[in-house]
């Protein structure tokens, strides 16, 4: 009987010391993510970086300022494209929304959500590569905005819930009209959860580089407008990190350290606002 | 959520607004039809992608049918092209980084729901949580520089002499193959097994545990045969949408993965997932055939994926349900 | 907490911001394009693109309103772009085939820029002398028939080195590839069993070996891979400090890949390169001559939508042809030969 307890007390101890392991494991991943990469690429990011053209290949001095500003360019116009329509949309779905209807809709953003990004690569090439005859950052942008639609769909409604039917009765009651409640009673009251949904979707299509190969594809020069390839930040470290010259190792952990910093800052700021609620992946 | 126990308020306002003084209404019935229709885009855009990829795939389907699916050689000389070494890269990592995944996230699940204290729980949840927005070109990154030379010099050589004797730890130590590609898989989905495992835990009602305790269980008994198959179908969810996102996963997949299309037994050798062949080959592919049988091999993940996410959310709604009948 | 989501909005702020200069263009340190610039587009082989990449940028630097965007991306997606019409002008090795060009709306003309060579780079440790390959070796180790570095068959031509026991790892090209084609041309040539067994192409079912992007993902994995060995462009192993061996060629001469040995490749041919200059000049006779080598090719459309394009593409090509030839020796490779140079400035003119 003593046996027995004391074996149960010690599985007890192992197992539950594993546990512990492993969830410290897992964040110690993180932390060395982050560490290998501000050593790495830390030393390799200068003014120069941020700001010089691309130099050919064997020349130093090479940096990738249009990789930055082309993935702004990129994301803005994404953005643009896909956050209205996905707001619109979880409006639809969290206020006006009949049963059967809204179930399919839900269903397909879930799915177009889990669709691999490269399938919406091929998707934007057939639909706007081909017909234009160019590469350009408004191929790119429509891949990575057709991305952000079914999240920003998702999270728009899920914060329209968790407003109080009672202050949309209020406003009712006074004579607001149904949109009109909308606009300035729900809306306002879930900005919060809103707006961390279209940060964290931004943050997410950010780092996006299989759609990008063969929509934006890339540029060694700046891009000017929105017709022509750019370079983006993603593919550069791609691009960079499979050759074999050191001096482009070097840029390119310098370019996914500016990458993992400005998608891990907006994650960051966008979970602290909405935390003592779940965190949703 | 469905648990907002005021359901007839909401039912209440729809009537009250539908319809009935249509004049100061019409502004509704506009607002009503243009979220219709941002909403009806999600439907309209998924049947544009599949439609895309259908009619762009339409020689190699007539060309090789559902044989496709199986046929093995990958010759663009002859025009000869099989599915399977694909199917079959993508499904090994997959497996493999689930096999990795699953112990370690659920074990660091159970930690984080059972033994933490709630702050250093929120704390390590919110670190791995970051782990899942890390994206998929820096685990490349890191792949092709530490992970593979790593497992080049010293892993693979240690499992060669630790389990060689299994096929499946045999064959030169290249450091890129399919192990480096499950391994760097297992990485990328274990937040999403930790995050939603912990929540499912979390949800168990704490009657469960005490009446284990009560019966003189020690907490990891209780643990392990109450509270963990109590939650096991949201624990399936999480895993099943990691499978799912395992096999979409491209970036770092085809940093690492050797880039060949062959079937071997090894988890050593160099292997191909349909990803990562789609990336590397789809700008180049000369020819309408080796075009569109890309976009066939699109369209078998796009189908792969449905699937499982299908399967996924089978298992949610059945925990739901489950959950809100308690 | 509260202001947190107000950061956020300040973050997409710096996102308007960034976009608003660039349309200022602004930064201090880069050329920026004036307003009717013309930029072109290319891509293609990987093979000549250190010395693409240098004439694009001294180009620009000579005419800063013209910005030649190119891609190494490999031949095959060179053909493939320029045959959907997606980039203005295309790059490969690999002359077209006629297949190919019946593909294209307009004729399409190839115009050589440069010769380069193919080396088998390899990475082993500790070697006391440089390998010699011979062709039957070179065939049978890309076909998987040797495996280990100690065979006899490479140890009878290597007497004396003291080869390991280690296990090869052949390293191809995973993306359609104008040195793929270059070097399994030539493989074709030496080895009956090749040819019919895997013949040449730029994309081929590789017997065994793993498979990397591009010329500069082959050096990458030949560079990080001991025991590896993969063909790649002459420059990729001299920049990168790859060792590379020496080949026997048809008369029984083992040669290094350098300047000397291409250019003698190239002489032999002279007299039958045909009018479109799609040849093949692997295995080429002569004591001093490299056996795998290649000319490389720019493939320009001879109708052009934009006539300014036009003009910018003619311009190019014939400052390629006069001044850019100067920089091919200082990055190994070799330099057209007058003839063909000639012959190209007349083809020039064909382009409407």
């Amino acid at each position: 009987m003593g046996w027995r307890n004391f074996w149960r007390k010690l599985v007890n101890y192992v197992m539950f010391s594993l546990t512990g392991v492993c969830a410290l494991v897992t964040v110690g991943v993180l932390f060395f993510i982050l560490g290998y990469l501000l050593w790495h690429g830390g030393s390799s990011l200068s003014w120069t970086f941020l700001t010089h053209l691309p130099t050919p290949v064997g020349e130093t001095g090479g940096g990738m300022a249009n990789a930055i500003v082309g993935s702004a360019k990129l994301l803005l116009l994404a953005s643009l494209l896909g956050i209205p329509i996905g707001f619109l949309g979880g409006v639809y779905l969290a206020e006006f929304g009949g049963q059967a209807f809204s179930s399919v809709v839900r269903y397909t953003a879930d799915l177009l959500n889990g669709v691999p990004s490269i399938v919406m690569g091929i998707f934007a090439f057939a639909v706007v590569v081909l017909p234009m005859k160019h590469f350009s950052t408004l191929a790119g942008s429509l891949a990575l905005g057709v991305m952000m639609i079914p999240i920003a769909v998702r999270s728009t409604e899920e914060a329209l819930r968790t407003v109080p039917m009672m202050l949309r009765e209020g406003a009712l009651a006074l004579g607001a009209s149904k949109w009109k409640t909308i606009a300035t009673v729900a809306v306002p009251a879930a900005r919060k959860g809103i707006i961390t949904g279209i940060v964290l979707d931004i943050a997410r299509v950010a780092g996006e580089t299989a759609p990008l190969l063969f929509t934006a594809f890339s540029n060694r020069f700046w891009s000017p407008g929105w017709n022509q390839p750019t370079a983006s930040l993603p593919v550069m470290v791609y691009t960079y990190a499979i050759s074999p010259y050191d001096d482009w190792h070097r840029q390119a952990w310098a370019a996914g350290l500016v990458l993992l910093t400005l998608v891990l800052v907006a994650n960051v700021i966008a979970r602290m606002s909405i935390s003592g609620r779940t965190a949703h992946l | 959520m469905a648990g907002i126990p005021i359901p007839t308020g909401r039912a209440a306002v729809n009537r009250r607004t539908s319809g009935l003084v249509q004049g100061l209404r019409s502004g509704d019935t506009f607002a009503h039809l243009f979220t219709l229709l941002c909403a009806a885009s999600i439907l309209l855009v998924t049947v544009a992608l599949v439609h895309q990829l259908y009619i762009n795939s339409a020689l190699p389907r007539h060309k090789f049918g559902f044989h496709f699916l199986i046929g093995r050689t990958w010759d663009p000389v002859n025009g000869d092209f099989g599915a399977l070494p694909f199917i079959y890269g993508t499904l090994i990592t997959s497996a493999l980084a689930l096999l990795v995944a699953v112990p370690m996230g659920v074990g660091a699940a159970i930690f984080l729901s059972e033994l933490a204290p709630p702050r250093i729980s929120n704390a390590m949840t919110f670190v791995i949580e970051l782990l899942a927005a890390v994206p998929s070109v820096i685990y490349g990154l890191l792949g092709i520089f530490i992970l593979v030379p790593f497992l080049r010099q010293y892993g693979e050589p240690f499992l060669k002499r630790i389990l060689g004797f299994l096929p499946l730890f045999q064959g030169p130590a290249y450091g890129v193959g399919m192990l480096a590609g499950g391994l760097v898989l297992a990485i990328m989905v274990v937040p999403f097994i930790i995050s939603v495992s912990r929540d499912v835990l979390m949800a168990v009602p704490v009657e469960q545990r005490e009446a284990a305790l009560a019966l003189g269980a020690t907490k990891w008994e209780s643990t392990w045969e109450v509270v963990v198959p109590y939650a096991r179908i949201g624990i399936m969810a999480s895993i099943f949408l990691s499978l799912a996102r395992a096999l979409g996963e491209t970036m770092a997949v085809t940093m690492v993965i050797g880039g060949t299309p062959a079937i071997s037994a090894s988890l050593f050798a160099p292997g191909y997932s349909i990803a990562a062949v789609i990336a590397d080959q789809f700008a180049e592919a000369t020819g309408d055939l080796y075009i569109q049988t890309l976009i066939e091999l699109g369209l078998v993940l796009f189908a792969l994926t449905i699937v499982i996410n299908g399967l996924a959310r089978v298992f949610i709604i059945s925990t739901t349900k489950k959950g809100s009948g308690h | 907490m509260k202001r947190l989501p107000y950061l956020s909005t300040v973050l997409l702020g710096t996102a308007v911001v960034l976009v608003g200069l660039v349309q200022f263009q602004s930064l201090p340190t880069t050329a920026a394009p004036a307003p009717d610039s013309v930029m072109l587009n290319g891509a293609g082989a990987s093979f000549p693109y250190p010395i693409y990449a240098k004439w694009f940028s001294d180009y620009n630097k000579l005419h800063s309103d013209i910005q030649i965007n190119y891609q190494s991306i490999g031949s095959g997606g060179g053909i493939r772009q320029l045959l959907s019409g997606t980039v203005d002008f295309g790059a490969s090795d690999a002359p077209m085939t006629d297949q190919q060009l019946g593909e294209a709306k307009t004729k399409i003309l190839h115009f050589p820029t440069v010769l380069g060579a193919v080396v088998p780079s390899y990475n082993i440790p500790g070697l006391s002398k440089e390998l010699d390959f011979t062709p039957d070796v070179l065939a049978d180790i890309f076909l998987g028939k040797i495996s280990k570095w100690n065979d006899p068959a490479i140890a009878k031509s290597n007497q004396g080195v003291n080869l390991p026991a280690t296990d090869i790892v052949v390293v191809h090209r995973s993306d359609a590839s104008g040195t793929s084609f270059v070097w399994t041309d030539y493989l074709s040539k030496v080895s009956p069993e090749w040819e019919s067994k895997v013949g040449r192409n730029i994309a081929v079912n590789w017997p065994v070996g793993l498979g990397g992007k591009g010329n500069e993902g082959v050096t990458g994995l030949v560079k990080q891979t001991p025991g590896a060995i993969g063909y790649i462009e002459l420059l990729y192993a001299l920049q990168n400090g790859v060792a590379f061996g020496r080949v026997r060629n048809s008369a029984g001469v083992f040669l290094k890949a350098d300047l000397a040995s291409v250019t003698a490749a190239a002489t032999g041919f002279e007299k039958t390169i045909p009018a479109d200059f799609r040849i093949s000049i692997t295995n080429a006779p002569g004591k001093a001559s490299y056996p795998i080598c290649s000319f490389t090719y720019l493939l320009i459309p001879t109708t052009f939508a934009d006539a300014k394009k036009k003009q910018v593409v003619k311009n190019f090509l014939t400052w390629m042809l006069n001044d850019g030839q100067k920089d091919a020796e200082p990055l190994s490779y070799a330099r057209l030969p007058k003839e063909v140079v000639a012959r190209e400035l007349k083809q020039i003119s064909q382009i409407q």
